[in-house]
């Protein structure tokens, strides 16, 4: 699958996408979803709740492990994905559309990745 | 350094995803993923290789002598091409692994089919505790071994065998049996809780056993399945797996095995140490999690406020489509029906005392 170019990328394998109102939206990219293989459960935060840079703020298992996701940003919790809580397995089938948290107030934000310079991440790990 | 199992190219070829497992270098899953796999073992067929498994062999005037004093279960009526489950216990009565025992001739010749990770200490066990005129061969090096489960088996092994080499009863086996003109010894067994065979040949022809077989089965939507899937079906399917629900310590009353212990038989080791442990305080448990999260191995199981034991096992199960778990607990807290709270990650959740076979085949 492509990793779309309009969004950034994390070390940890999220995708971000900046919001004309400067929210931000994350989710998971096509790489950490193959990783992972197929999804079975999704914790996400509540809405209202703080996030920090560098801190998972969600865990996703799959039939055999539990993993983090971290966030990029600091901020507040102002949507969350709630599909995501009965259909996990969206993350697999579409990456990219399967937003997990919608962020606010962001205060902090790591420096982020552009698409080749994720993809280049990739390319080492799968070596 | 791991080892490969005569597949090792098979899975290869198949893009399978390739993991360290109790030694051996096997595939965690396809490319279809273990949700997928899974699902066609319980309504269409899978393929496994097994060969991981370890195959020892007693022969002579004293072996079924030595199989009833190894095991706890009782051989004495198995005919030639039986099949049976049986703890092996130490002189405390714990496990020292669980396995299935093939009679090859009444009295002497049997073949115990044991887990990969414990081969070397069961030998050593068994070549330690050997009594009278027996030799003892571990042939597992020799062998492959393919599992074929799911209701499509019998059609699927219908095109490649001829009737009088298939067994019909399950838990027996035919010892000389062609698969697609590949010798094998055939046995009606499995570890998935559906219907189907397992097959023994030689490491030589594993290869084309396991093609041929995947060729025959593609129209009835076989697939090849990984590790990833054998646990989900095995645990969805309530069996135990050693390591998990059972070991050293845990005797094989305390986990729901107790009638695979024949107390009346005459001897066996483990017997006396089980005999002045009586009745155990503690029982294996089914748990059907009714809040949200998945539990794992070794999370505490609640009784309100009190701690009363720990799962073993535990995962989202693909076909009944929610979260399972087995525990060990203090059997007077946990009666079917009643709704106990599993420690997940921090959070205790609801979660109901259910029979442990989750899944029964229809």
């Amino acid at each position: 699958m492509k990793n779309p170019s309009e969004l950034l990328y994390t070390e940890s394998h999220e995708w971000v996408k900046e919001m004309e109102d400067g929210t931000v939206k994350i989710g998971l990219t096509d790489y950490a979803q193959h990783s992972l293989g197929d999804l079975v459960f999704i914790n996400l935060p509540e809405v209202d709740d703080e996030v920090e840079s560098g801190e998972a703020f969600s865990d996703v298992e799959s039939v055999k492990a539990v993993s983090d996701v971290i966030s990029p940003v600091t901020g507040k919790v102002i949507a969350i994905n709630e599909e995501l809580l009965d259909h996990p397995e969206l993350v697999n089938e579409a990456p990219y559309d399967a937003w997990f948290v919608q962020i606010g107030e962001v205060s902090d934000k790591e420096e982020l990745l552009s698409v080749s310079a994720y993809e280049e991440i990739v390319a080492k790990e799968e070596a | 350094m791991e080892l490969k199992t005569p597949l090792y190219d098979c899975h290869e070829a198949l893009k399978g995803k390739i993991v360290p497992f109790a030694g051996y270098l096997l595939p965690v899953q396809y490319e279809t993923g273990v949700i997928t796999e899974h699902m066609a073992v319980r309504t269409k067929a899978g393929l496994f290789d097994v060969s991981h498994m370890g195959e020892v062999i007693f022969t002579g005037p004293d072996a079924l002598k030595n199989v009833q004093h190894l095991m706890t279960n009782d051989f004495a009526d198995m005919v030639a091409g039986d099949v049976r489950y049986s703890p092996m216990c130490n002189d405390k009565g714990g496990v020292v692994d669980d396995l299935i025992v093939y009679c090859i001739k009444e009295n002497t010749s049997y073949m115990a089919v044991v887990n990969a990770a414990n081969r070397h200490k069961d030998v050593e066990w068994m070549k330690k505790n050997l009594i009278g005129d027996v030799k003892l061969d571990d042939i597992s090096d020799n062998v492959g071994q393919i599992a074929l489960q799911g209701p499509k088996s019998a059609e699927i092994l219908a095109k490649l065998a001829d009737q009088k080499d298939i067994p019909t009863k399950y838990y027996s086996f035919v010892k000389t049996g062609k698969v697609a003109g590949i010798d094998c010894l055939i046995s009606k067994t499995g570890y998935t809780g559906e219907d189907g065979y397992e097959f023994y040949c030689s490491k030589d022809t594993a290869c084309e056993l396991w093609n041929k077989l995947l060729e025959a089965g593609k129209e009835f939507g076989l697939i090849p399945c990984g590790l990833g899937a054998r646990d989900t079906l095995r645990l969805e399917a309530g069996m135990p797996l050693y390591g998990h629900e059972m070991n050293d310590e845990i005797t094989p009353k305390q986990t729901g095995l107790g009638m695979f212990v024949k107390m009346d038989k005459e001897e066996f080791i483990g017997k006396e140490a089980m005999e002045k442990m009586g009745t155990p305080k503690v029982k294996r448990i089914g748990l059907k999690i009714l809040g949200r999260g998945i539990a794992r191995e070794n999370f505490p199981v609640y009784s309100g406020d009190k701690l009363i034991g720990h799962t073993t096992s535990g995962t989202h199960c693909p076909y009944l489509g929610g979260a399972y778990a087995m525990a060990i607990v203090e059997k007077e807290d946990a009666p079917l029906g009643a709704t106990l709270q599993v420690e997940i990650r921090g959070k205790k959740v609801d979660a109901e005392v259910v029979k442990v076979q989750f899944y029964k085949r229809g």
